[in-house]
């Protein structure tokens, strides 16, 4: 049992769970969204004082904050346990492209080029981490959720705004990817 | 502890992240690049699933373990707020291959770099909180 589920999981097996997770806080009287989180923290650490938008009861969401406590935990689980250390299995068509981006293919589930500590100290490893992260927080408050709060949650309940934001998501994805990451690596 | 129940939800949550691969970078990409149905295949049957789960809940009008009422609060009507926040969100999420939830998994995995990707983020939360007025919604 322990062997299969330290095998990479089917994408039908994972869809589910991830379903049943956004079920499970539904029957707790909760929704799935994790980048409200975000906010929290930002009210947590009392910039409600100064900034309406952070002015709100944010004890109310630590069971929010609990959620992203236990998602951290899942990762440590993950990666100490159920891990055969093997590989991302992607396509050879995408390990092809972005070796012409100077990215070398996986090794383990990150790339070198950006998620090693000695990437972390260039200004190029620098810059896309911490821009990338402005951009992910900036733009999910704005549009209200990010990929848990509109394209699991927001779809499941055939919301039309949050499709707005899924093709969002992916209008500003393809930018990145066809456009920018060219330019960058 | 009232609190475990969410804390168990988390850590199936970050396991199914990290088994599922969709915290890696490379998986992103292959999306983006339209490479592979992997990410497809499991956003897609979560959605599915969600749906009839969801329509099942208000047509039996299911109730929570403390027997309220479950309600779904619809979205704000609007196209820009949406549309551009979206957009500016897809831009950070190819660039560093994870959104909100894989982030802290990541954190979780070992990944230390993408603390600084964290720390962006809630930059870039309490900028939109200064500036929110002046944008289109």
């Amino acid at each position: 049992m322990l062997e299969l589920l330290r095998q990479p999981w089917p994408w039908y097996t994972s869809g589910a769970v991830i379903a049943f997770v956004m079920v499970l806080l539904l029957f707790f009287g909760k929704s799935f969204g994790v980048s409200a989180n975000l906010r929290t923290i930002c009210s947590a650490c009392g910039a409600g004082k100064t900034v309406k938008f952070f002015d709100f009861d944010w004890r109310s969401q630590t069971w929010n904050l609990l959620f992203l406590v236990g998602a951290i935990i899942g990762g440590v689980i993950s990666s100490q346990f159920l891990s055969t250390g093997e590989a991302v299995q992607i396509s050879q068509a995408t390990i092809k492209d972005l070796s012409q981006l100077g990215i070398s293919a996986p090794n383990g589930i990150q790339p070198e080029e950006l998620f090693s500590l000695e990437a972390l100290f260039t200004v190029k490893g620098f810059l896309i981490l911490l821009l990338g992260g402005f951009a992910i927080g900036f733009g999910a408050r704005y549009a209200g959720g990010c990929t848990s709060g509109h394209a699991i949650s927001g779809l499941s309940n055939l919301q039309w705004p949050s499709l707005v934001a899924v093709i969002g998501f992916f209008i500003g994805g393809l930018i990145t990817t066809w456009v920018l990451m060219p330019l960058i690596f | 502890m009232k609190g475990l129940k969410f804390i168990i939800a988390g850590i199936l949550f970050g396991i199914v992240m990290s088994k599922s691969e969709a915290i890696s970078w490379f998986r992103i990409q292959e999306m983006f690049r339209f490479q592979s149905f992997h990410m497809y295949g499991i956003i897609g049957t979560a959605v599915i699933l969600g749906v009839i789960i969801t329509y099942l809940i208000k047509k039996y009008k299911l109730r929570d373990y403390q027997g309220n009422p479950i309600v779904f609060t619809p979205k704000e009507k609007s196209i820009p707020r949406y549309l551009i926040g979206g957009t500016i969100f897809g831009l950070g999420w190819a660039l560093t291959g994870a959104c909100p939830g894989p982030m802290f998994v990541n954190i979780g995995y070992g990944y230390w770099a993408i603390l600084l990707a964290v720390g962006g983020a809630i930059a870039g939360t309490y900028t939109y909180g200064v500036i929110k007025d002046r944008l289109p919604h």
